[in-house]
C-alpha cells in the first residue's frame, strides 16, 4: 500500500511538471496550431521572474513578506511571459499563420534571441523593458472610447509609449541600484531558493512527501482548473473555441479573430511563465532551462491529441507514472519473484537514461496505432 | 566583474595585441630581448564558457606574473610571453580545428587548453600527427597516456580512490552501502567502474547506480531508488555535471536525503565555484575531494587566491582546475628554461622531473606525463568553502588505473623508449 502510494505520488509529481509545462503549449499548438519553439524560453522568462521577485523581496521594505514571494511570482511570471508572448504574436506570429514551417523557424530564432538576451542584458534592465512593454501595450486600451476613436489617437498611443519607455528606464535603474545582483549581465545559472515553509517534507498516511513537489502539483491543478473554467464558462473562452473550430464563420459572425488570437497566445505564453516558476523550484535557473522541457511538451501534446486539454492531462500523468514505474524499477518490487529473463530486461531499463528510451519507444508504437493521439479532435475541421 | 571579464576575453580574441601589451605592467623591467607566443584554447562561448573562461583568466594571470618577473630566459636571452586566445565554442571539432590553426598558422610552441574529455579526445589526433604539445589542466578519468599531451589534473587514484577510502572507513557513514549517481558520459561511467572495484576490495557493497542523461533534471526516479536501496542512510558518490547538481541537491534535500538523516554525498565535480552557484545551504555537511582547495592555509595558497582576486575582482574564487592551469604555465616555463630551447622534443624531455611549489604544495612531473599531487578531503561548510579534514602525502599518478579491469597491471613511461604509452608492469 505504502509502495503503491509512493509510486503513484512520484508518477503524479513527474507528470505534473510535464503537464504544467505542456499546458500553455496545448493551447498555443493545440488550439491555434502554432508550432511555438520559443515556448521553452517563455518558461525560462517565468523562471527568471521568480528569481528577480525573490531578490526584490529580500529588500528591507518587502522583507516581512519574503515568505510569500513565490505566490506573487506566479502572477508576475504569468504577466511577464504573457506580455512577451503578446509582443511575439503581434510582431511575428501574426504574419505567419497558416505556414507552420516558417513559424517553426521564426520561433526557433526567437528562442535563441531570448536566450542570448538573458545572458547579455542585466536582469534589472530586462525587468524595466518588460514593464515598458506592459505599459505600452495596455495603457492605450484603458483610454476612454472618445479618445480611442478620435483622429489623434496615434499621438496618444505614441506618447503613452514614451511614458512607458521612461517608466521602464526608471524602474530598471531603481532595481539595478538597489539589488546589486541584478545590475550586471551574467551567463551563469542562478538559483531560486524556496521559502522555508516550502522546504522539507510533510507526512500523509505514513509516507513523507516533499513539499516543493506538492506545491508544483497544486500549481498545476489550479492552472488546469482555471484554464478549463475559462475556456468553457467565460465569453472569451467561448469565442476562442469558436475560432478554433471555424475561423471564417466566427469572423463572419462578428468575433474579432485578431483579438482572440492575441488573447489565446497571451494566455498560452502566460501559462508557460507559470511553468517556469514550477521548474525553478526543482533545479537551477539558466538561459537553457526551457530548452530541456520543449521536447517533453510537444510529446505530451501530440500523445494527448492535439486540441484536447483532457488528453494533455492524461498523457502527462501517463508518461509520469510510466517513467517512475520503469525508471525506478518498481515492477520488480511489486512482483519480486518474476522469471529471470523478464526481471533482467526490467533491470536493464531501470535507469533514467534507458527509461527515457523505453518511454519514447512506447510512444512511437502507440502513435502507430493511434496517430492522432489519445483523444483526436472530431468534426469537419480535421478534414481540411 | 563578469562583464569586464567577458569583454576582456572578447578583446583578447579580437585584438590580441591590445590586450597582450596592456597586461605586462610592473615587474623588473619593460625590456625583453624577444617575444614568444603561446596558444590558449578554451571555450569562451557555449555551455562550457562559464567554467572554461576561469581557466583563461588564470593562465593569463600566470603569464603576466612570469612576464613581470622577467619573462622566460632561454639561452641567455629573455623572452616576453605573449598569447593568442582561441575560442573552442564548447564544440569538440572546433577544438581540433583551432588546434591546427594555432600549430600551423601561428606556430606556437605550446597550447594550453581543453576542459571536457570530449574536447581532449578530439584534439589528441591533431597533436599526435603534428607532434605538437598540449597542456590539459582538468581532473579526468585517465585511461589515456599520450606522448603529446601533458596532464596536470588529477587521475582517479589522486581523487576518487582516496575519497572512496575515506567515505568507507572514516566518514560518519563508515561501513555503509554505496549508491553511485552520475551524468551519462565517459567520466562518471569510468570513475564509477573504478569505485565499484574499489568498494568490492574494501569489503563494502554498491547497492545501486544511475546515470542522468545530460540536460535532464528530473531526479525523482533516482531519489526513489536511493530511498529503496539505502533506507537508513549511506554513502552517495556523485559525479553529476554542472546544473544537474543543482536539481539533484535541491530535490534530495526536499526528500529528506540529508547528512542529518545519515546520507553523505561525496562529490567529484563540485569545487568552490560550483558551491556558490548551487548554494551552500544545500551542500553543507557533504564532502568533496580535490588536490587544491581555496581554504588551504599555506602562504603559497593564500598568495594564489589573493593575486587572482586582485587581478580579476574580490568576488572571484579559485578552485582546483584553476590551480592546475596555473601550475602548467609555470612548469612549461621551467622546462623551457632547462631545455634551453622552445623545441617540443627537448622541452618534453626536460619536463619530466620538473618540480614546482604549487599552491597545493610541491608537485612533480612524472614519466607518464601526469603530476604527483596531494589529495585533500573536505567537508563543505556554510561559508561556501571546504573545511579540510584529511590530507594525503604526495600521491603518484596512475595513467592506467590499477582498479579498472581493463587497465589493471599496465603503466605508462615516456622516458624509456621500450615502454611508452602502455606496458605491462
Amino acid at each position: 500500500m505504502e509502495l503503491l502510494l509512493d509510486s503513484l505520488f512520484n508518477g503524479v509529481a513527474i507528470g505534473s511538471v510535464l503537464l504544467v509545462a505542456a499546458l500553455g503549449l496545448a493551447i498555443v499548438f493545440g488550439l491555434m496550431g502554432v508550432i511555438n519553439l520559443a515556448h521553452g524560453e517563455l518558461m525560462m522568462l517565468g523562471a527568471y521572474t521568480t528569481y528577480v521577485t525573490q531578490l526584490i523581496f529580500k529588500l528591507p521594505i518587502l522583507k516581512p513578506f519574503y515568505n510569500s514571494y513565490i505566490i506573487v511570482s506566479i502572477f508576475l511570471a504569468f504577466i511577464v511571459s504573457g506580455v512577451v508572448g503578446i509582443l511575439l504574436e503581434k510582431t511575428i506570429i501574426r504574419k505567419l499563420y497558416g505556414s507552420p514551417l516558417e513559424t517553426l523557424l521564426a520561433t526557433w530564432g526567437v528562442s535563441l534571441i531570448l536566450q542570448q538576451f538573458v545572458r547579455s542584458v542585466p536582469l534589472a534592465y530586462g525587468t524595466g523593458l518588460v514593464i515598458s512593454l506592459l505599459i505600452g501595450l495596455f495603457l492605450p486600451t484603458t483610454f476612454p472610447s472618445k479618445i480611442k476613436e478620435s483622429i489623434n489617437f496615434k499621438y496618444f498611443k505614441f506618447s503613452s509609449w514614451i511614458f512607458a519607455a521612461l517608466t521602464g528606464v526608471l524602474t530598471g535603474s531603481i532595481i539595478s541600484s538597489s539589488v546589486s545582483k541584478l545590475s550586471r549581465a551574467s551567463a551563469r545559472n542562478v538559483d531560486v531558493t524556496a521559502p522555508s515553509w516550502m522546504r522539507g517534507q510533510v507526512e500523509i498516511i505514513g509516507t513523507a512527501f516533499p513539499k516543493t513537489r506538492l506545491m508544483i502539483i497544486v500549481i498545476t491543478l489550479i492552472s488546469v482548473i482555471a484554464i478549463t473554467l475559462f475556456l468553457n464558462q467565460s465569453a472569451w473562452g467561448m469565442r476562442i473555441r469558436a475560432v478554433t473550430q471555424n475561423r471564417q464563420m466566427s469572423d463572419c459572425l462578428g468575433i474579432s479573430t485578431e483579438k482572440v488570437d492575441i488573447i489565446t497566445f497571451g494566455i498560452g505564453s502566460g501559462l508557460a511563465g507559470v511553468a517556469g516558476v514550477a521548474v525553478s523550484l526543482l533545479g537551477s535557473v539558466g538561459p537553457n532551462v526551457g530548452g530541456n522541457y520543449i521536447v517533453g511538451c510537444f510529446m505530451v501534446v501530440v500523445l494527448g491529441g492535439v486540441g484536447n486539454l483532457l488528453g494533455t492531462v492524461l498523457a502527462s500523468f501517463g508518461i509520469g507514472i510510466m517513467t517512475d514505474l520503469i525508471g525506478a524499477g518498481r515492477l520488480l518490487s511489486i512482483w519480486p519473484d518474476m522469471p529471470l529473463p523478464l526481471s533482467n530486461t526490467i533491470n536493464f531499463f531501470a535507469t533514467t537514461s534507458m527509461a527515457r528510451v523505453m518511454i519514447f519507444a512506447l510512444i512511437v508504437i502507440f502513435l502507430q496505432f493511434k496517430p492522432t493521439g489519445l483523444f483526436p479532435q472530431k468534426g469537419r475541421m480535421v478534414e481540411n | 566583474m563578469r562583464i569586464s571579464r567577458r569583454i576582456l576575453a572578447g578583446l583578447a580574441t579580437a585584438s590580441l595585441a591590445v590586450t597582450a601589451t596592456s597586461c605586462g605592467g610592473g615587474g623588473t623591467s619593460g625590456s625583453f630581448d624577444d617575444t614568444v607566443t603561446v596558444g590558449i584554447l578554451h571555450s569562451l562561448s557555449g555551455t562550457m564558457a562559464i567554467s572554461e573562461s576561469t581557466l583563461v583568466d588564470t593562465e593569463k594571470m600566470a603569464i603576466e606574473e612570469i612576464n613581470a618577473a622577467g619573462g622566460v630566459t632561454v639561452g641567455g636571452k629573455s623572452y616576453k610571453i605573449e598569447y593568442i586566445v582561441e575560442d573552442g565554442a564548447s564544440d569538440w571539432p572546433t577544438f581540433a580545428e583551432k588546434s591546427k590553426k594555432l600549430i600551423d598558422q601561428d606556430g606556437v610552441p605550446v597550447v594550453f587548453g581543453g576542459w571536457t574529455s570530449a574536447s581532449r579526445k578530439a584534439m589528441l589526433p591533431v597533436y599526435e600527427s603534428k607532434d605538437a604539445f598540449l597542456y590539459y589542466p582538468i581532473q579526468y578519468e585517465a585511461q589515456e597516456c599520450s606522448n603529446n599531451i601533458f596532464y596536470t589534473g588529477a587521475t582517479p587514484n589522486q581523487q576518487s580512490e582516496p575519497a572512496t577510502d575515506f567515505m568507507y572507513k572514516r566518514s560518519p557513514a563508515a561501513g555503509g552501502d554505496f549508491f553511485l549517481v552520475g551524468s551519462d558520459y565517459v567520466f562518471p561511467r569510468t570513475s564509477n567502474t573504478i569505485t565499484k572495484a574499489q568498494v568490492k576490495q574494501l569489503g563494502g557493497k554498491v547497492v545501486g547506480e544511475d546515470y542522468l542523461p545530460l540536460g535532464n533534471t528530473e531526479v525523482a526516479p533516482i531519489i526513489s531508488k536511493i530511498k529503496k536501496a539505502l533506507p537508513d542512510g549511506g554513502i552517495i558518490i556523485n559525479t553529476l555535471n554542472g546544473d544537474q547538481n543543482v536539481a539533484f541537491f535541491k530535490q534530495i534535500q526536499d526528500a529528506g536525503i540529508t547528512p542529518s538523516s545519515g546520507y553523505y554525498v561525496m562529490n567529484y565535480s563540485i569545487a568552490e565555484e560550483e558551491i556558490s552557484t548551487i548554494g551552500p545551504e544545500f551542500l553543507e555537511g557533504h564532502y568533496g575531494a580535490w588536490n587544491y582547495m581555496m581554504s588551504i592555509d599555506t602562504p603559497a595558497s593564500k598568495k594564489f587566491a589573493a593575486s587572482f582576486k586582485k587581478r580579476w575582482g574580490a568576488d572571484r574564487v579559485v578552485a582546483d582546475p584553476q590551480e592546475s592551469a596555473y601550475n602548467m604555465v609555470y612548469l612549461w616555463k621551467q622546462a623551457v628554461e632547462d631545455a634551453g630551447t622552445f623545441d617540443d622534443n627537448a622541452v618534453r624531455e626536460a619536463l619530466v622531473g620538473q618540480k614546482f611549489d604549487a599552491p597545493q604544495g610541491p608537485v612533480e612531473v612524472m614519466a607518464n606525463h601526469h603530476l604527483s599531487q596531494t589529495v585533500r578531503i573536505g567537508e563543505i561548510n556554510a561559508e561556501g568553502g571546504f573545511t579540510i579534514l584529511e590530507e594525503t602525502g604526495v600521491v603518484l599518478p596512475q595513467a592506467w588505473n590499477q582498479k579498472h579491469p581493463s587497465s589493471k597491471g599496465f603503466a605508462c613511461d615516456w622516458t624509456d623508449p621500450s615502454k611508452g604509452e602502455k606496458y605491462k608492469l
